[in-house]
């Protein structure tokens, strides 16, 4: 009797404990062997893009934190930046400094969660992330001080941020800049040690610097196929160029190295907090904006660096109160592109790694 | 015999009490076996359900302490009445089943896993003498391995009649790990078996001077290793593997059928803590203290050792899971058994009377299993790789595959 083998396709989410919201991929195994694949997005299809066409430019603001919900910042700061670019408007010093500092602080609590969630899909029973939780938690507790909100934060105002930083804000920031070294360590020690991490790790889902670029990837998921291309270096926004950082590449591209760079770059935001901290101006924090801001006609294109990569609002007014267009290049979504090319070959378990690899939020992959 | 020894040796002497009654009441012979063996089988009931409920309260409040949260700290105090409320939950809970699944074999499965589970308890020795376990066969622990497999086939079953690819894909995995983690683990017992002499478990722990665990290093380490795997207890848990396969075996199940499942697993990493303490820990021996609080002692020790292990480890990738039975454990079983009967021939016929004073041999034993073991890590082991190469891939499915029909695979 002769036995016949037949791959199988398997339907993976959009419900799956492991698609971080709800994605879903069509998966074609040989028996554990991932043959080929297919991505299917849309499930948190919210038509932001297009509500925000019928809302001021003020009114957009709190859109942006449902893109990446785990980095609100970051969205607020991409867009205000875009519209101050359209608009040409200059945000005072303290103004740019408190962004700085908050983006920074939103880069570390998105990296944990990276980190976190990509040992809970290796199979570690959430201790890793709950730890990792721990510290996320220090920096929301920031947040809600300057913000009064823990997720969504609609801090970043046209024009500088909505209000001055708290008396207490400084020494809590100073103590959590002074410990966060050591827990980033021991969390680098912990994991990166442990034979069975390396096991799962190294080697895996192996990312060409070719074929990063070609596929516009960015972010950690670039640079650690070996290409030093980082927005704060290459196109300074908010004053970058004051500071002092390095940015840290990997050289294989596997999984390892973008874990690997997720934990330096994670040690290079305290050092970035540090300076600001230090050199934080006095003054205003927000410029003189009008409350309906008409800005001239035109278009503009202002990127920062998120956590995942180039996130990128390109914005075009046809000067009323709302914008003509409103386009957000969502580095989670392009880096997800890949996806298919790293993860062919690999086994079942090793798919769900990869993707956790990318680190995305469906939030912002979907819009 | 004074009211203390009773007590240090409390189970066993009730049974022999009971017994002695029944004898008392010239009963015929048969009835009284046959009350002997109902007490026995309500004794082991009446003991492994409080001690998989205590396993269910500490796994979750030992685990949540490990991950800086308080655990279930409603139901009573400390939460210990957890696991009850969680039977009532379960117990009223809807059957569902899947469709098109198998109706029969979806519902022998869990019963098939529970009673496999549950039957491995008779040969445990929890006290000495001939009532110290239910039933203490002269061919005990080989009874144990027989009926301890029995359980993958109520997974396989499951896996089977559930319709379900991530099902089948998980009973898959738990049929290949069975078969791989068997025969290593079967072997690292034998080197128990052959100091010892006797397959019988009374004997194993009446003969054990000191624990074994000193005198076996590595047959300890491979059968912990097995028997992990054979229990689905992280690192090698990828037969549920909840990141990749949701639930693995148990997707479809749900209420009483799931918890059957859920019990049974508890039930099996119980009577695996049961087997490292007979076998390697020297069972219920200990100074001072009754046996019975030594025997606890020990499996809770032990159980809390496997709990340690899925709090802090990640999960293995299946082939790396095989590949570090068949390259590894394997060989080092067999080295293993080779190096320990050389050992028994020679202390036996050099050093009669060697277990009074075994610790020469202790750190013999010890430094073979080091160097072995770092050998073999160096050798045959390398972290990270095993992709399938695409090229080969891409030729067997040039044409027809493809999750979309209408694009082939480039």
């Amino acid at each position: 009797m002769e036995l016949k083998t037949q791959p199988f396709v398997l339907n993976v989410g959009p419900q799956h404990p492991s698609t971080h919201g709800v994605f879903r991929m069509k998966v074609l195994l040989d028996g554990e062997v991932v043959v080929d694949l297919e991505p299917v997005f849309g499930y948190l299809h919210r038509g932001i893009e297009k509500l925000a066409e019928g809302r001021t430019y003020t009114q957009n603001i709190p859109f942006t934190d449902r893109f990446d919900y785990l980095a609100s910042m970051m969205n607020n700061l991409a867009y205000v930046l875009a519209v101050e670019k359209l608009a040409r408007i200059e945000v005072p010093e303290r103004g740019q400094y408190l962004r700085v500092v908050m983006a920074e602080l939103m880069r570390i609590s998105r990296h944990l969660m990276a980190v976190g969630f990509l040992t809970n899909d290796l199979g570690a029973m959430m201790t890793p992330l709950l730890y990792m939780w721990r510290e996320r938690e220090k920096v929301l507790d920031l947040f809600d001080m300057v913000c009064g909100q823990r997720l969504t934060y609609n801090y970043m105002r046209i024009g500088g941020v909505s209000q001055d930083i708290p008396p207490e804000f400084l020494p809590a920031v100073d103590r959590f800049v002074a410990e966060m070294p050591r827990f980033i360590d021991e969390y680098d020690q912990l994991l990166a040690t442990n034979e069975v991490v390396l096991a799962r790790l190294k080697g895996v889902g192996i990312l060409p610097a070719d074929l990063a670029i070609n596929c516009s990837c960015s972010g950690p998921v670039l640079r650690a196929s070996g290409v030093k291309w980082d927005i704060r270096k290459a196109d300074p926004y908010c004053g970058y160029d004051r500071f002092d950082f390095e940015v840290p590449t990997g050289t294989v591209g596997d999984v390892y190295d973008r874990y690997r760079v997720r934990i330096e770059e994670m040690r290079q935001s305290v050092r970035i907090l540090e300076q600001a901290l230090r050199q934080l101006p006095p003054g205003e924090v927000c410029a003189k904006v009008p409350s309906l801001l008409r800005p001239p006609k035109g278009e503009a294109y202002a990127r920062i660096e998120a956590s995942t990569g180039e996130l990128g609002f390109y914005l075009v007014s046809d000067g009323s109160i709302a914008p003509y267009r409103f386009r957000v290049r969502s580095p989670e979504l392009l880096n997800l592109t890949v996806l298919r090319e790293i993860s062919r070959g690999w086994k079942i378990a090793d798919l769900i790694v990869i993707f956790g690899s990318i680190d995305v939020a469906m939030g912002e992959v979907d819009r | 015999m004074n009211a203390w020894d009773y007590f240090v040796n409390l189970l066993p002497n009730v049974r022999s009490s009971f017994v002695e009654w029944l004898q008392g009441l010239h009963l015929a012979s048969s009835l009284i076996v046959f009350l002997d063996s109902l007490i026995g089988i309500i004794l082991i009931l009446l003991i492994v359900f409080p001690v998989v409920m205590a396993f269910i309260w500490l796994e979750r409040r030992f685990i949540a302490r490990m991950q800086l949260r308080p655990g279930p700290n409603r139901c009573g105090p400390f939460g210990f009445f957890q696991p009850v409320a969680d039977a009532v939950k379960v117990l009223t809970k809807e059957f569902i089943m899947p469709a098109k699944g198998d109706r029969l074999v979806h519902w022998v499965a869990p019963i098939l896993m529970f009673f496999a589970a549950l039957m491995v308890f008779a040969v445990f020795p929890i006290g000495a003498g001939p009532k110290g376990a239910f039933s203490d066969l002269n061919i005990g622990i080989l009874y144990v391995v027989a009926i301890g497999s029995l359980g993958v086939i109520g997974i396989f079953m499951a896996g089977w009649a559930s319709n379900n690819k991530y099902s089948l894909i998980g009973a898959v995995r738990g049929v290949a790990q069975l078969i791989s983690y068997e025969v290593p683990m079967v072997l690292a017992i034998v080197g128990v078996i052959l100091i010892v002499g006797s397959l019988q478990m009374g004997e194993i722990v009446g003969k054990q001077t000191i624990p074994y665990i000193l005198l076996q290093p590595l047959g300890f380490l491979i059968y912990f290793i097995g028997a992990l795997t054979e229990i689905n207890r992280s690192p090698m848990d990828l037969i549920e593997a909840d990141s990749e396969l949701t639930a693995g075996y148990f997707t479809e199940y749900s209420g009483m059928k799931f918890a059957m499942f859920y019990l049974g697993e508890y039930i099996n990493a119980l009577a695996v803590s049961i087997i490292v303490t007979t076998l390697f820990l020297s069972g219920w021996k200990g100074p001072f203290l009754p046996m019975w609080f030594w025997f606890t002692l020990k499996v809770f020790g032990v159980f809390m050792f496997i709990l340690w292990m899925r709090a802090t480890l990640v999960r293995l990738r299946i082939d790396q899971v095989m590949a570090f039975s068949w390259k590894g454990l394997l060989p080092l079983a067999l080295i293993n058994v080779f190096i320990t009967a050389a050992e028994v021939l020679a202390w036996d016929s050099w050093m009669p009377g060697w277990e009074s004073f075994p610790w020469p041999f202790v750190f013999v034993n010890l430094a073979i299993a080091v160097v072995l073991i770092v050998l073999w890590a160096k050798l045959f082991f390398k972290p990270g790789g095993g992709r399938i190469e695409a090229g080969g891939l891409r030729d067997r499915y040039s044409q027809g595959y493809g999750v979309n029909p209408q694009a082939p695979v480039s």
